[in-house]
């Protein structure tokens, strides 16, 4: 697929890309690294891989990362129930331990989870790694290993080799600093907030039914807000949330309703400090300048 | 897109790739002095990527190859600046002045004089001196605007200031600090061996031999999270006197913390645990001595802490962080703003040590405005104002 094509295909799936993610979307293909996407929260970071595998037919695979994530929850587990009850059922049988042993060890009692189902999949799926940050080192250092080689070993089955190669998407938050060898592994696309013009151009792909004007003037009032000082900023969901509850609200214009307007605002703000800091003077010095 | 270009004909195509092959090596090299990583296969691919038609349109190169080349937001901010300085020959001054920021190509004679004198190197009393004559006898990027430099740190003065010998010590005892900050860490590891949850998987796993019956449970405890330490050291001039052991004690800690973040302000607040972490002391110093210019001015504390509470705290900070202040508390901002900052400050953290080194004064009176306005928010204000004083922390940061 050429950037154009990539740009043009993630558009209709409601998802409208910056010009350098249509391009590392296409590197991802040429060079087959993964891509790591960084920004701010409420960016859209998860929604790129989300709208990757709509535009390529494939299947999302979701790995949440989180501190303390292992290799059970993240690889694959034993389905230790089963093989208790297995266990039970073929001793009442009189079958040999060494027997028992090489039947529970078998793909029968394997739980996939995300990464082994990543690699299993006989067409390429996209495997989202969201918040890689929050995970441990440890995890990292062997998340470096099955991106290398895309082939993960289960010592009771040995060694599973991907079938397919999956799309990777990491996203992180930059809670902590990743490791330099991952980093360097992965091509890196930095999201920022959208400017005015495509914010506005994601309220329209995404809200049916909403005007042009109100969508532009929706967009310069949460650009407006940003620029505050806020303890969260807030980001392209909660905008949508607010283009949603005006237009619920049947607001056509802002400076028409400004208290509608004003009222909604807490779509936007979600902690006390922040609420207060935007008094209703702030906001409608705001609203004037962009309505 | 470009590729519907007619290519030109194999041979000029073939001379049109070496000679492109050549500039990216060279661009290539151009990044790794400014602290890219960028690898063999970086390097590869980026030759492929540019014998792609993507090669052929610049804007389209500079886009691809920044994707594959930054690995952080820091090379993503300069990226398009370098590319433009060397492909285009375009804000060459950009490219010189990021240059300093990096580390430098040094010949193998360079590298070899540092590793035989790493303790003079890496002394601090070195900061001004030697930042100079590499600077001098290098001619590379970044040679312009040493001049300015260098005023501002002769004004600062570090060496008339620097004790190595008061340094290595205070090394030392940061090391010393931390280790038994690890160690009470650990033991709380193994204290919590009982654990709440039962490993499922090793339980199975060793009680195959019983046939299946378990007998021996294996249980599973929450990891501990290493506690993280962020240190914002004042550098103003009122601090001057203690500057030069204070960074020698942050450096300390950085190098033992697992987790450990500094910031430095004065009027102006630098994040510098990049700097302070290289390896190669000489070059960590020659990077901090690039962002302690203005040191010796005036102090906005309050306004350091804001900067500090929106553009890094979110990142820095967890509910297991103590925030170690080094500081005066001479304030030349309002105390109002210090107090709000504070207030911030300190719901975002566990514990807050202010470490103040007029308090080892005799009839000090911790009287400063703004040292009254951060007081409320401090869970331990101790002094700082010599190396037993440091010392004498070590319970208490042990406790934590």
């Amino acid at each position: 697929m050429t950037r154009e094509e990539i740009a043009q295909g993630l558009a209709a799936t409601g998802y409208i890309a910056d010009r350098g993610l249509a391009l590392a979307l296409h590197l991802m293909e040429l060079l087959g690294r993964p891509l790591l996407i960084e920004g701010e929260a409420g960016v859209g970071k998860t929604e790129v891989a989300k709208a990757l595998a709509a535009l390529l037919g494939a299947k999302l695979i979701r790995l949440q990362c989180y501190e303390g994530l292992d290799q059970s929850t993240a690889l694959y587990e034993w389905n230790y129930q089963r093989q208790l009850l297995a266990i039970r059922v073929r001793e009442g049988r009189g079958e040999a331990a060494e027997q028992i042993e090489s039947e529970i060890f078998s793909e029968d009692f394997l739980l996939e989870r995300p990464l082994l189902a990543a690699i299993r999949q006989s067409a390429p799926p996209v495997l989202l790694i969201d918040e890689v940050d929050r995970a441990d080192e440890e995890f990292e250092a062997f998340l470096l290993e099955l991106l290398s080689d895309f082939q993960v070993s289960v010592p009771e089955l040995g060694t599973v080799t991907a079938s397919s190669r999956p799309w990777v998407v990491l996203t992180s938050n930059t809670t902590r600093e990743l490791s330099d060898a991952l980093r360097r592994r992965c091509l890196y696309h930095y999201l920022d907030f959208p400017d005015v013009e495509r914010e506005a151009r994601i309220i329209l792909a995404r809200i049916p039914g909403i005007a042009a004007t109100l969508a532009l003037q929706i967009a310069r009032m949460v650009e407006q807000v940003r620029r505050q000082e806020l303890r969260k900023v807030p980001g392209v969901a909660e905008t949508l949330d607010w283009a949603a509850a005006l237009v619920g609200l049947g607001v056509g214009d802002l400076r028409a309703d400004p208290d509608a307007t004003l009222d909604t605002l807490i779509c936007l703000l979600k902690t006390q400090e922040d609420r207060s800091r935007l008094t209703r003077e702030v906001a409608e010095r705001l609203l004037g300048k962009v309505a | 897109m470009s590729c519907c270009v007619a290519p030109p004909d194999p041979t000029a195509a073939e001379e049109i790739g070496r000679r492109v092959a050549l500039r990216l090596t060279a661009f290539l090299r151009l990044l790794r002095q400014h602290g890219f990583t960028v690898g063999q296969r970086e390097g590869a691919d980026a030759l492929r990527l540019a014998a792609t038609p993507l090669g052929r349109r610049p804007s389209l190169l500079q886009g691809a190859l920044k994707a594959l080349l930054c690995t952080r937001l820091a090379d993503w901010r300069r990226f398009d600046e370098l590319f433009q300085a060397h492909w285009l020959g375009r804000g060459m001054k950009v490219a010189l002045r990021v240059a300093g920021a990096g580390g430098k190509p040094r010949t193998l004679r360079e590298l070899a004089a540092e590793s035989a004198a790493p303790a003079e190197r890496s002394s601090l009393a070195e900061l001004g001196a030697g930042g100079e004559d590499r600077r001098d006898d290098e001619g590379a990027p970044g040679t312009r605007e040493g001049a300015s430099q260098r005023e501002s740190l002769e004004r600062s003065d570090f060496r008339k200031l620097a004790d190595a010998e008061a340094q290595a010590e205070a090394r030392a005892l940061a090391e010393r600090l931390a280790r038994r900050m690890r160690s009470r860490l650990t033991r709380r590891h193994r204290s919590a061996r009982r654990g709440r949850r039962l490993d499922l998987r090793r339980t199975i796993r060793r009680n195959v031999a019983h046939g299946g019956l378990p007998i021996e449970l294996v249980r599973r405890r929450p990891r501990q999270r290493p506690l993280r330490l962020v240190v914002l050291l004042d550098a103003s001039g009122s601090m001057q006197a203690y500057t030069a052991v204070f960074l020698r004690f942050v450096q300390g800690l950085l190098d033992s913390f697992r987790e450990a973040e500094a910031f430095l302000f004065h009027t102006r607040l630098m994040h510098v645990s990049d700097a302070l972490k290289d390896r190669d002391a000489g070059r960590a110093l020659e990077r901090l001595s690039l962002m302690v210019q203005g040191i010796g001015g005036g102090t906005r504390i309050g306004e350091s802490l804001e900067d500090f509470n929106r553009h890094h705290a979110r990142r820095v900070l967890h509910g297991r962080s103590c925030v170690l202040i080094l500081s005066d508390g001479y304030d030349a901002g309002p105390p109002e703003r210090l107090d709000r900052a504070m207030a911030a400050l300190r719901r975002r953290c566990r514990r807050i040590v202010w470490l103040n080194p007029m308090m080892g004064w005799q009839g000090y009176e911790p009287s400063a405005r703004g040292m009254q306005a951060a007081l409320p928010y401090v869970d331990l204000f101790a002094p700082a104002h010599s190396l037993e004083s440091l010392a004498a922390l070590e319970p208490y940061l042990a406790r934590l």
